[in-house]
């Protein structure tokens, strides 16, 4: 592991008031892994991003193989070996899989494509790497995880010696983020050099050879992975020491939210398959499953956007039929949507219109917005969130998904509701965000609400749940006690076996 | 070459954006004056004169400059709600036959007051009535509005010529095929005399001024800002999206129905299938070019009616066909769509 095969010396890079990569030096040797630790804006992205030339660097300089690589030129990255998986893939949906790993990789001027060469290469690194796929699937019909795959085989077509995975296990469920690591480290056991971007202490301790720590555009500290602990590098990365929330024990009250039988068909297909569980005032109840299992629909229900087909609900003791959003609003239950940037804001809106939107009957009278109450609304929930980067008429789109999140959770938990449906409410958050907003949800779990938490991350559910219902293929197993209950019998709850499971 | 999306959107670029693109676009059309043969600058104040230059000139910019603000306003408000309607045309006439056809056979004899307000309501229902089918395909079948508004404006314009070639036909027309006129009383007053400019002119800026507040200031205006910035988000946070399409549709089909009424009750008092000269398709050009702010359109459309005035008369003091008019409007369109990219986006080193 001696050959230095990639080199970044002394990048810099200014955006406006901003400088993201404050003079950062990075080597990588043949056949190692390289974790590049930081948090959410802490020029990570950047850094790879001129790495694989799409910015220029302001000064500084790349070399591949001791020879320079032309800056601001993805083409002349891509010859020198070095292939990007981005966060968001770049494939067609439309194409099939060779189709998309073969484009660009032939001339426009030839008169027809060589697809069984094409197919013969493909087939060829899929068996070497592991990385099984069907050629002939259309891509838009294949999970995010089996996208990725196709993404990195595109690389590995182009005959990348660097791979740059940029935060890789962002879209992918635990068993499948596993699976990923397995495979990268077989890739760099047969010569490739890895850089991944991440900010999951567990995955970068788990998978990389050496952690190189970004925070605030500079380059903080290299570790090799036998040299450093976990909190060692959280540390590091957030600056100071940072303690997620402790769940203290506490009786739960009476039932607020009783959901029997309840299936919701959509498209011909039993999205949810006669759910029952009790919602306690004063717990958190997780519900926990791998993405797709029905978790989208459960809190569409519960937060009016979709009408269940059969089923009982009871709201605070009293039977309730369809639920629409104001009704669900004003019955005081808080809702996190899964995706928020897509589902929870509206990123061309000021921060304050998408702090009332959902009860803009409170703040209006006679048809006419209430500015002046609902600025002040929204200056409360900065205030009392901590919402950093905007004021109450900046655009919304401006804020960091942490900052973003924390609206959210503001424009909810100000109102102390009763009932709260949290679905993934950290996903993608950075550790300091997360922690705060575990911290919140415990708050609000300590005040009396009932907390629904729906989320994938077994971390998350071990630490803020007191009872554990898995969802699989949208049913909900039989809750659990947090207490007393192994990540193990979870994890096999996950996959749909709960016949030994203790109800509670 | 290559862009940047910027961080900050600034107040004065979006202002200057499309003052920078009616220059640009005046530049572009001055190569083509002078591949005309003809001396640039001469044209540009023959064009200015034409439009502005004396009092006829004025009022006769500003008479076509009432129903383009109307069609602007139709478009404006639905594409903000991403509602694309490209029917104003015959959403138009269809407000237009609907005013003539109602002074000529039912409300002829009612004095001003009461007539002129139940002709323009007329038009405005019969506006809002063509734009709700497809919009009801729409939230029935999702079936695209850009094709059926676009291909209605050929059904409307051929029943509205099949009205006037028949039980709607004046008789006192000498065959031609134009609708009965307007009473006398159904017309709007006009503003300045011996002009064409009518008091159409005030309920299109006093609209301009109304819809500007309901899109700014009410629930209504915010939810339908927020179903055409992201309906996902905006049915999470409980705006029902189908009702708030409907009263988005029942705003713009209605402006659009007026436009008609406007101008066959200020200008021509009759109907004929020469009443309109695209303002329908001109609005969009219109709304585009405001950056679908309601106030800008009031600006948009007096550019673009004076462009076409002038060069009316510029063309008749020099040999440069009036052509020059719609690729001067046209032009102006394109340098505003890569004026608002650069009110997002900037040029990286």
């Amino acid at each position: 592991m001696s050959e230095t095969l990639l080199e970044i010396a002394n990048v810099s890079k200014r955006f406006g008031a901003t400088l993201a990569n404050d003079d950062i030096s990075l080597s990588l040797a043949k056949g190692e892994i390289v974790a590049l630790l930081g948090e959410n804006g802490a020029g990570k992205t950047t850094l790879m991003n001129i790495l694989f030339g799409h910015y220029q660097p302001d000064s500084g300089h790349i070399r591949v193989m001791g020879k320079d690589l032309p800056p601001g030129r993805p083409l002349a990255a891509i010859r020198a070996g070095i292939g990007m998986v981005h966060q968001h893939f770049s494939l067609a949906p439309n194409l099939t899989v060779l189709e998309n790993v073969m484009t660009g990789t032939e001339s426009l001027w030839r008169p027809v494509s060589d697809a069984a060469t094409g197919r013969r290469r493909l087939m060829e690194l899929s068996r070497r790497f592991g990385l099984e796929t069907d050629p002939d699937a259309r891509l838009g019909d294949l999970s995010v995880g089996e996208q990725q795959r196709v993404e990195v085989l595109k690389s590995l077509y182009n005959h990348a010696r660097v791979l740059i995975l940029d935060e890789p296990t962002a879209v992918l469920t635990t068993i499948e983020a596993e699976h990923l690591f397995a495979t990268l480290r077989d890739m760099a056991r047969q010569g490739l050099s890895l850089i991944f971007i991440s900010h999951k202490l567990d995955e970068v301790m788990a998978t990389a050879d050496r952690i190189v720590v970004l925070r605030g555009g500079r380059k903080v500290a290299e570790r090799l992975r036998g040299g450093t602990t976990k909190a060692e590098l959280a540390e590091l990365m957030v600056g100071r020491a940072v303690h997620r929330p402790e769940r203290k024990m506490s009786p739960p009250g009476e039932v607020v939210l009783e959901a029997r039988g309840v299936t919701l068909r959509r498209g011909g297909v039993d999205r949810l398959k006669a759910v029952d569980f009790d919602l306690h005032a004063g717990e958190v109840l997780g519900i926990i499953g791998v993405a797709g299992n029905g978790q989208t629909s459960l809190s569409a229900v519960l937060s009016g956007t979709a009408r269940r087909t059969t089923g009982e609900l009871r709201l605070f003791g009293a039977a309730v039929g369809d639920l629409s959003v104001p009704e669900v609003v004003d019955a005081g239950i808080g809702r996190i949507p899964e995706d928020r940037n897509h589902e929870g804001v509206i990123g061309e809106m000021p921060l304050w219109e998408n702090a009332v939107l959902e009860r803009l009957s409170r703040f209006s009278r006679g048809g006419l917005v209430d500015r002046r109450a609902a600025i002040a609304f929204a200056q409360r929930i900065i205030d009392g969130f901590d919402v950093r980067g905007g004021t109450p008429l900046s655009r919304t789109r401006l804020l960091s998904g942490g900052n973003i999140q924390k609206l959210i959770l503001g424009r909810n938990l100000i109102e102390h509701p009763r009932i709260l449906i949290a679905a993934q409410p950290a996903r993608g958050l950075d550790e300091g965000a997360v922690a705060a907003v575990h911290g919140r949800i415990l708050a609000a779990r300590n005040a009396g609400a009932a907390v629904l938490l729906i989320s994938e991350d077994l971390d998350e559910v071990m630490a803020l749940a007191d009872r554990i219902q898995a969802i699989v293929g949208g049913r909900l197993s039989p809750p659990v006690a947090r207490e007393t209950t192994e990540r193990g019998q979870l994890g096999l709850m996950m996959a749909g076996e709960w016949e030994g499971a203790h109800a509670v | 070459m290559r862009f940047e999306r910027r961080a900050h959107r600034s107040t004065v670029l979006v202002v200057i954006a499309p003052v920078i693109a009616v220059a640009a676009a005046l530049a572009l059309a001055g190569v083509l004056i002078a591949l005309a043969g003809s001396p640039v600058l001469t044209a540009y104040e023959r064009i200015l004169t034409g439009a502005f230059g004396s009092r006829l000139a004025a009022t006769e910019t500003l008479t076509r400059a009432v129903p383009l603000i109307l069609t602007g306003l139709a478009a404006a408000v639905a594409f903000r709600a991403r509602l694309w309607n490209i029917g104003a045309e015959g959403q138009l006439y269809l407000g237009a036959i609907a005013a003539a056809a109602l002074s000529a056979e039912l409300a002829g004899g009612l004095p001003s007051i009461l007539q002129i307000p139940i002709l323009l309501v007329a038009a405005a229902l019969a506006g809002m009535a063509l734009l709700l089918i497809p919009l009801w395909l729409r939230l029935r079948f999702s079936v695209d509005e850009v094709v059926t508004t676009l291909l209605l404006n050929f059904v409307a314009i051929l029943f509205v010529s099949m009205l006037i070639d028949g039980v709607l036909k004046d008789p006192m027309a000498f065959g031609w095929p134009q609708s009965k006129p307007i009473d006398e009383d159904g017309m709007l007053p006009k503003l300045i005399p011996r002009s064409r400019l009518h008091a159409g002119l005030l309920l299109a800026l006093a609209l301009a001024v109304v819809v500007h507040f309901v899109q700014s200031r009410t629930v209504f205006g915010t939810r339908s800002r927020a179903a055409g910035l992201n309906a996902t988000a905006a049915v999470f946070a409980g705006v029902p999206l189908g009702r708030t399409l409907v009263q988005v549709a029942m705003i713009s089909g209605g402006l659009a129905g007026l436009a008609g009424a406007v101008e066959v009750m200020g200008v021509t008092s009759y109907v004929t299938t020469e009443l309109s000269p695209g303002y329908g398709y001109s609005g969009i050009v219109v709304a585009m070019l405001a950056n679908l702010h309601p106030i800008g359109v009031v600006l948009a459309a007096i550019f673009t009616a004076a462009m076409f005035v002038g060069a009316d008369a510029m063309s008749r003091s020099m040999a440069i066909p009036t052509y020059i008019a719609d690729v001067t409007v046209a032009l102006s369109l394109l340098a505003m769509l890569v004026a608002i990219f650069f009110t997002q986006y900037r040029i990286a080193r």
